[in-house]
């Protein structure tokens, strides 16, 4: 029926049950697995096909922090919400940011329904459209997103600057997987019992088509922790939960590619230039849920300072903390459940999320709430 | 990361443009990241840009490991 | 000397656009509403002109069905329709999803200073032609004028109304388990065609929206079943499947189970909603209907609406349970089960 070329075929039914039965044969029944996919584009791929339900009982995910809308602190949006408020900028953003809630009872939505132009855009190439378009007006970009977010954003600040484009800036919240997951290992639970509570990760699928498969063999090696690096489809992500399984039997802990059509060891070698020609570390950068991690994000080079909107206007970061019993970071870390936390369900629903797990869809606690609950009851057919 | 899917470069544009075709549906996108696509060639795109080249080789290396575990299987799962 | 007929000069419908006085009561309201609106709606009740359409008594044991429906739809013009056409299948969709006959609409006009009268006509034409087509006649409306820059260019309210058998009660809390449930055609068109539209979203698709008058087909089907075995019929509009289904759940205290392969999808539809990380199950139809009956007639139903122009690729996609949780769930393609939920909100592209 459907005719999207090197996608059906990574979701045929068919494979997949061959899949899941070799799963279930090579699961040692004594023992648990527990693996944590990074990627928010994973967790969405799990709970769209509803693989957990082809997986036995004792293989179990681990929603992991790698949705960029679940780990932006309130405070980011609080800024990119001012620069529209306070600033009369139009603020261009992407979908996922719309609904977040931050301070006051605010969102980017709501705070359009008071009047904020704030305008929902497919690409950074849009923003650079509208600032061109509107001279009289100051455009900024909020952009979020992992590794495979920059360099589109790095494009349209080096065009910017080329145009010498003078009503545009970027608001930067670009964060970096690999601080993420370090931060994951050397969370103070590990510290504590002395051991890591995952078996192994499903590396993200397009943040290694940048970065390469390179970055992660430092936690394989001195976290001995088994990294499969995963396609996006379905049967991906399984042929990738065979691969962490056989690297557990066998006492492995090496990086294993299974994305081999998209990725290799070096990555987009083009668009890494490009990055670390308009960005560099920041020092430090708060991640909602995981506190303040070090050299985890980046900000706009010295020598973009016209277009980085920190600069242009300003602006000072103010931390808000979550709720007192939002148990997001541990959940986060992999070191509890959404059920776990006191909130789950009772105050705490994706229409009034607390905290940054349930903010996207393919937070932990949001995916668990739309497709975990059922699990728990018996249907009756008729 | 997430959403970004393989389409086919139907048409190469000037500036560093290109059109995709998924499934029928065309779209005008970015391939500054991935300059050497050529028409045929198959980009992942993600926020309007092409971010890498699908390796069809590969692609199909894959589908064939796939295709022969599930041969390989024998009756129906548990 | 023969008189100038009227002395009025006739609207210039190439040119002029809408302008306060339209609104205001006088010559120029009066003008407009014969020269386009009862032109175009011709019966005999709007010929008549009075404040209200005098309407003839149902047949003894039917009762009244009374549905209405505001259009803000952006843009007015879309690939497949337009807010015209939408405005009358929408509200003569909501009338026969009650097992009711459509007969009479009312359609109210807010109109936006500037507005461009060509444009005006094209969708009042459009109107026309829709209502024509389903049978129904606009007996009576009102038209207001507001200042530039309070409204978008053209919104239509519309109200109607239609007879209702006796002994019928087609609703959403009647599912039982047990039930098959049935969708009249391919999902998630209407939504995809607007969207691309949309600034910043634009891609080339031959997509074009459903819209649809669903009269015919509802009446179609009705007479082929027995009286009672078609339990609900919806028309899956803002929302998408998805959310319809759900509301059907909690009215009838059930289950439903979807098959997510037996759901018929066009394949550009599909892609599209890849492109955009949208889910076709909860994108809007304009021009398909769900309906759930009781499971001996869910063959005859079905080779029903597929004789119907307007249900040819019908199929049937899932089943009512008991389930005291009431969710909608599906055992997708892939071979998994998910729960299909209900949506916090608007579906918003997304890029995660």
């Amino acid at each position: 029926m459907s005719t999207m070329k090197y996608i059906d075929e990574f979701r045929d039914g068919e494979i997949a049950k061959a899949l899941a039965t070799k799963i279930r044969a090579e699961a040692q029944p004594d023992r648990r697995y527990h693996f944590m996919e990074f990627c928010g584009g994973h967790t969405h791929a799990l709970s769209r096909y509803g693989v957990p339900a082809l997986l036995p009982d004792n293989v179990q995910m681990v929603h992991g922090p790698g949705c960029p809308v679940c780990v932006l602190p309130i405070g980011r949006t609080d800024q990119a919400i001012g620069l529209a408020l306070d600033h009369g900028a139009i603020v261009c953003t992407y979908g996922d940011t719309m609904r977040v809630p931050a301070s006051g009872s605010l969102s980017m939505q709501r705070a359009k329904a008071r009047g904020a132009d704030i305008r929902m855009v497919y690409s950074p190439a849009d923003a650079l459209k509208i600032a061109r378009a509107n001279p009289s007006r100051e455009v900024v970009f909020f952009a979020i997103g992992f590794e495979t977010t920059t360099p589109p954003t790095a494009l349209v600040i080096r065009q910017a600057a080329k145009e010498n484009l003078p009503n545009f800036s970027v608001l930067c919240c670009h964060v970096l997987t690999p601080s993420a997951i370090t931060h994951i290992l050397e969370s103070p639970e590990v510290k504590q019992w002395g051991t890591v509570p995952l078996d192994g990760f499903v590396g993200p699928a397009h943040v290694s088509i940048l970065i390469g498969s390179a970055p992660y063999e430092g936690f394989a090696r001195d976290y001995r922790q088994p990294v499969v690096i995963a396609g996006f489809e379905p049967l991906d992500v399984m042929q990738a939960i065979l691969m962490l399984i056989r690297q557990v039997n066998e006492g492995r802990h090496e990086v294993e590619n299974e994305f081999t059509r998209a990725v290799n060891r070096d990555g987009n070698l083009a668009a890494q230039k490009l990055v670390a020609e308009v960005f560099e570390l920041r020092e430090s950068f708060e991640w909602r849920g995981l506190g303040e991690v070090a050299h985890s994000a980046l900000r706009i080079r010295p020598a973009f300072a016209q277009w980085d909107a920190e600069q242009r206007f300003d602006l000072a970061y103010r931390p808000v903390p979550d709720h007192k019993q939002c148990d997001c970071g541990a959940i986060l870390r992999g070191v509890k459940r959404p059920a776990d936390c006191k909130l789950f369900a009772t105050v705490c629903t994706p229409e009034n999320p607390m905290g940054s797990c349930m903010v996207s869809s393919e937070g932990a606690c949001a995916a668990h709430y739309s497709y975990g609950r059922w699990k728990d009851i018996a249907i009756v057919a008729a | 990361m997430c959403l970004a899917l393989p389409a086919r470069v139907a048409a190469l544009l000037p500036d560093e443009m290109a059109t995709v075709d998924l499934g029928g549906v065309r779209k005008d996108i970015s391939i500054a990241l991935t300059p050497e696509a050529q028409v045929g060639d198959y980009v992942i795109v993600h926020v309007g840009h092409a971010i890498g080249l699908l390796d069809t080789e590969e692609a199909e290396r894959t589908l064939a490991l796939f295709a022969e575990l599930n041969a390989s299987q024998e009756a129906p799962a548990p | 000397m023969a008189i100038k007929k009227d002395y009025l000069r006739p609207i210039d419908f190439k040119t002029g656009r809408i302008d306060m006085n339209h609104g205001a009561g006088g010559r120029a309201a009066a003008q407009l509403i014969e020269e386009l609106f009862a032109r175009a709606f011709e019966n005999p009740a709007l010929r008549e002109s009075n404040d209200g359409a005098v309407l003839p008594a149902p047949p003894p044991g039917h009762r009244l069905v009374m549905a209405t429906d505001a259009h803000v739809i952006s843009p007015l013009f879309f690939p497949g329709g337009d807010i015209g056409c939408l405005s009358v299948h929408g509200t003569v969709n909501d009338v026969a999803m009650m097992g009711a006959q459509p007969l009479y609409l009312a359609a109210s006009f807010i109109l936006e200073e500037g507005y461009p009268l060509a444009d005006l006509k094209r969708l009042v034409d459009s109107m026309a032609a829709a209502a024509r087509e389903a049978g129904v006649a606009i007996v009576t409306g009102d038209t207001k004028v507001v200042e530039q820059g309070k409204g978008d260019g053209v919104f239509i309210s519309t109200t109607g109304v239609g007879w209702l058998p006796p002994g019928r009660r087609i609703a959403g809390d009647q599912a039982r388990p047990g039930d098959v449930v049935l969708v009249s055609g391919t999902i998630g068109e209407h939504g995809v065609a607007v969207l691309s539209l949309r600034e910043s979203l634009e891609f080339e698709t031959a997509i074009t929206s459903d819209t649809a008058a669903l009269n015919g087909l509802t009446a179609t089907m009705l007479a082929a079943v027995p009286e009672g075995s078609v339990r609900v019929l919806r028309d899956p509009t803002r929302g998408g499947l998805a959310t319809t289904l759900n509301e059907i759940t909690r009215q009838s205290g059930v289950g439903i189970t979807l098959d997510e392969a037996a759901i018929p999808v066009l394949p550009q539809v599909e892609a599209a909603c890849e492109l955009l990380g949208l889910d076709p199950l909860y994108v809007a139809n304009e021009g398909k209907l769900v309906a759930i009956c009781a499971p001996e007639v869910a063959d005859t139903l079905l080779a029903t609406m597929r004789e119907h122009p307007n249900g040819h690729a019908a199929a049937r996609i899932g089943v009512v349970t008991e389930d005291p949780h009431r969710f909608v769930q599906m055992t997708t393609r892939f071979g998994g089960r998910r729960v299909v939920d209900w949506l916090s909100g608007e579906q918003l592209p997304r890029i995660c």
